[in-house]
């Protein structure tokens, strides 16, 4: 224990997670870091492009002014713009903390580090490690914790699951509820603060691009105890994802850049290999409805059209899949310019992409939206804190690429000295807290016993399937009105039914039914939040479109959407946007030509074209052009 | 029944398929309800599809928990998390070789063996928690006696790291990948009951020590490496190398490190 006495409860332990253990340890405080899997094993192993910081080391001119424009433009105005500027200025020295932390990422021939071009930018502000980033850089804050665990200072409880908060009768968190996922024991958590780094929700969608511990769980259950959940509604969906009977893996858009070409057959359901249907029999969509872009079209608007063409019926097989084929291009240009991503494909589906061609389909990827934080990482429930994908800080209506690591660390970073800063000063439990660990054990208890007598011929599994289907279907990528109402009433449906489920195992030790009970009933909660949230935005931004209303509202609309638990149904509200050091301006990526090299190398993504460019300088605006150096 | 094929006429090297699927896939798993407790074999009966892989099959089997001669039982308990072979919680033994569950596709699986069935076993090397789990937490100590972190002053801003070429990043990055799946540990024959530390934390050694900032506790992760159950336990069988998915040069890294043992034991007085 340390000196001061501290203790800081983390849950999660990604980049978020471990970043922030990290600086508690450092600063001489105790941290217990709660984690389903071990560590090392989360959901940032997954990132594979890079991370993001205007270093300029390229005599480009890059800033993090720059870097804040472009973040707050490709997240279509819906971000507060303080904690954006505040993420872009650490990241320089964010990537250099992990270079000096030995992270092998890719070097210049001077020996400095590389930058590469990444989506919705000008400039090389991309570090990159080969093309596992998000891998290298979370085994760089392992191993530094792993070196504060030696010490003494954090203690992990990996294979442990958070159930809920313990909260005083003043509503302030006091710690958490876990449970050890062999044993199915349940634990408290006493702690000063809390901080959540649990990850995204992408199992709400049933199959996404997520790992299978990103259920949102823990975040839904801090919502049911009163934290606020912000712009739920905003979902990711990139729009080249691999299907799979188990989950969607990500196929990057350089496939495309290279010339890829996006096709069904014209016939529905034709059954024929797709080498044994002639060039007048396929349906090029994307060729067809955008002459001038092409296969190029940017991201959400190739997921939309992707996804729509299969609604429709016309998705080869008539399932949700469409053709992106490269087998017109030699196979040697192919691997030697996409060698790294077509073995992943290879290594998944079995097929080789040089010869036939690869189905895709949009995949759930991100969730810009998460618990509600100020701009010191605080939620709004005393003592508990949320950084990484869970909050919903930084992002908008829509991620850029390599942006999504360096939001990470930076919210992890600055939920460490904001947590302790309140731990320092908040009164400690005395009378009032005596009970209330016991009190919430019991009761989390009870939810565990229930789940297991309950007797009713449900199948949990099928349940989750039931919601992801539905999720999928009606609330990504286009959503109309009638279709939200339907889903929320099938998701109200669900949870009847949810009650009668039969856990199918006996055997209570190590079971994977109580725990992914646990986790559907706290899916279907967030689920609700996601899908009314849409429901009632009539607008269409960033990664929420609505036919019925194509157009970004700013005076209706530019607004932070807040959800708040009751019985019946999550409560809404909305929070005016700080936008006081960029000013919103149309996102259009409409216009301006097509150009052969708009996506120039693998890994990277489109940039926006007819993008304006207004520079800031501490905070102020700047004319085009004028130098925003000091 | 089964019949290899290779579609491509023009001779361009191809994935091998199934041109005739079985109906169905027969799985038998080797089961155990608790860490203590004897272990048994049930075998599940899963349609085939196309693009299957252990991972699915497995989901399958858990959606509907009964076995191929209809007995009602419970749903086999494995670990899975990523499924791209980049977390390495989904390790297991299948047809007799360690690998990640993920990426072991049911059609390649068929194809090596000729016939219609898939065995699947938790690791042997590791305590064994139900079914098809195991717990590997002792890897993760490994890598705190070998020190396998680099030491900073601090995490505040202190501006780059030292220069280095790309030719080293590239060495280290191979070294980087390793996820601590324990492949390398299940296939070493010189591993069992924590005798030896094992090719994975040498390579994390050797991944440190030839950082400049890390090589200046190259003492503390030797001395990791020198007890009882260090470095000289290593065999030279070299199947860590074979079965690492990841392509680490194990061998390397311990043929590299071993050199350091030695230059240290011999001129490690002179630094005195």
């Amino acid at each position: 224990m340390a000196s001061n006495g501290l203790k800081i409860a983390i849950v999660g332990g990604g980049l978020a997670g471990l970043g922030a253990a990290m600086k508690i340890a450092e600063a001489g405080h105790s941290v217990d870091l709660i984690s389903v899997v071990p560590v090392k094993r989360s959901h940032s192993v997954c990132a594979q492009g890079g991370i993001n910081g205007a270093v300029n080391t390229k005599g480009e001119g890059d800033s993090p002014a720059k870097h804040l424009d472009d973040t707050v433009y490709g997240g279509d105005f819906l971000a507060n713009q303080p904690p954006v500027q505040r993420m872009c200025d650490m990241a320089p020295q964010i990537i250099y903390l992990f270079d000096r932390m030995g992270v092998p990422f890719s070097r210049t021939k001077e020996g400095l580090l590389d930058f590469r071009r990444f989506g919705g930018t000008l400039h090389h502000r991309t570090a990159f490690a080969g093309a596992s980033t998000g891998q290298q850089l979370l085994y760089a804050l392992d191993e530094q914790v792993r070196k504060w665990e030696v010490g003494g200072q954090v203690t992990k409880y990996e294979g442990w699951e958070m159930l809920s908060l313990v909260l005083d009768d003043h509503q302030v968190c006091r710690g958490l509820i876990a449970m050890d996922l062999q044993t199915l024991e349940l634990k408290a958590f006493p702690a000063d603060a809390v901080i959540m780094a649990t990850g995204g929700p992408g199992l709400i969608f049933g199959k996404s691009t997520n790992s299978m511990t990103c259920t949102g769980s823990a975040v839904s259950a801090c919502y049911q105890q009163g934290a606020r959940y912000a712009n739920g509604e905003f979902i990711q969906v990139h729009p080249t994802s691999i299907p799979g009977e188990d989950k969607l893996r990500l196929m990057s858009e350089s496939a495309r850049g290279e010339g890829g070409r996006v096709w069904v057959p014209r016939k529905d359901g034709d059954a024929r290999s797709p080498r044994d249907i002639p060039e007048n029999e396929r349906w090029y969509f994307l060729e067809e409805k955008y002459p001038a872009y092409g296969n190029l079209v940017p991201r959400d608007i190739a997921t939309r059209e992707i996804f729509q063409v299969c609604l429709e019926g016309h998705g080869v097989a008539g399932e949700n899949q469409v053709y992106l084929d490269l087998t017109h291009i030699p196979a040697e240009t192919l691997t030697r310019k996409l060698g790294a991503i077509l073995e992943i494909y290879e290594m998944f589906v079995g097929d080789d992409p040089r010869h036939v061609p690869m189905r895709i389909f949009p995949g759930v990827h991100y969730s810009m939206g998460g618990l509600w934080v100020d701009f010191e990482q605080r939620t709004n429930i005393p003592g508990l804190f949320a950084a990484g994908e869970c909050d919903y800080s930084i992002h908008g209506a829509n991620r850029l690429g390599a942006n999504s690591l360096v939001s990470c660390v930076y919210g992890g970073f600055t939920a460490a000295p904001s947590a302790i800063d309140y731990a320092k000063n908040v009164e400690r439990g005395s009378t009032e807290t005596n009970g209330i660990y016991d009190a919430e054990l019991k009761r989390q208890a009870e939810i565990n016993e229930q789940i297991v007598r309950n007797e009713g011929g449900e199948n949990q599994y099928k349940l989750h399937d039931e919601m992801g289907k539905i999720m999928t279907d009606n609330v990504t990528v286009v959503r109309y009105n009638d279709r939200l109402k339907v889903t929320d009433e099938k998701l109200l449906e669900l949870q009847e039914r949810f009650q009668k489920i039969s856990i199918n195992d006996s055997n209570l030790w190590a079971t994977q039914a109580v725990p992914h009970a646990r986790q559907l009933w706290n899916m279907l909660q967030l689920a609700r939040v996601i899908t009314l949230g849409a429901l009632n935005r009539n607008e269409s931004r960033g990664a929420h479109y609505k036919p019925d209303f194509p157009e970004r509202d700013d005076a209706n609309w530019m607004k932070t959407t807040i959800a708040e638990y009751s019985d019946e149904s999550p409560v809404f509200s909305y929070e005016p946007i700080d936008v006081s050091l960029v000013e919103p301006r149309k996102r259009d990526y409409s216009k301006g030509k097509a150009k052969a090299a708009q996506v120039p190398q693998p890994g990277s993504e489109l940039k926006p074209e007819g993008r304006e460019e207004i520079w800031v300088k501490e905070g102020k605006k700047v004319a085009k052009g004028e130098s925003i150096k000091e | 029944m089964l019949i290899l094929s290779n579609m491509n006429p023009a001779n361009v090297k191809e994935k091998k398929r199934l041109t005739e699927p079985p109906k169905s896939v027969k799985i038998r798993i080797q089961r155990r309800d608790k860490a203590d407790s004897t272990a048994y074999w049930e075998t599940f009966e899963v349609p085939y599809r196309r693009n299957l892989n252990v991972i699915s099959v497995l989901m399958d089997i858990r959606k509907h928990p009964v076995t191929a001669d209809g007995k009602a039982t419970t749903p086999p308990v494995w670990d899975m998390s990523c499924l791209e072979q980049v977390c390495g919680i989904c390790t297991m033994v299948i047809n007799g070789r360690v690998r990640q569950s993920c990426s072991a596709l049911i059609d390649d699986l068929l194809l090596d063996t000729g016939n219609d069935t898939v065995t699947l076993q938790p690791m042997s090397k590791f305590p064994n928690v139900r079914d098809l789990k195991v717990d590997r937490s002792r890897m993760f100590e490994h890598l705190k006696q070998v020190h396998a972190w680099i030491e900073l002053d601090g995490s505040y801003d202190l501006g780059p790291g030292p220069q280095l070429s790309n030719e080293i990043a590239q060495e280290r990055y191979a070294y980087s990948r390793c996820m601590t799946c324990g492949c390398c540990l299940e296939a070493c024959p010189q591993y069992s009951d924590d005798q030896y530390i094992g090719p994975q934390a040498i390579a994390q050694a050797r991944l440190f020590n030839m950082h400049p900032t890390g090589k200046i506790n190259i003492d503390d992760r030797l001395n990791g490496l020198t007890g009882d159950d260090g470095i000289g336990n290593c065999g030279n069988a070299q199947n860590c190398v074979q079965v690492c998915p990841m392509g680490i040069p194990l061998t390397r890294a311990i043929y590299e490190t071993n050199r350091d043992v030695t230059v240290n034991a011999l001129f490690g007085w002179l630094k005195k």
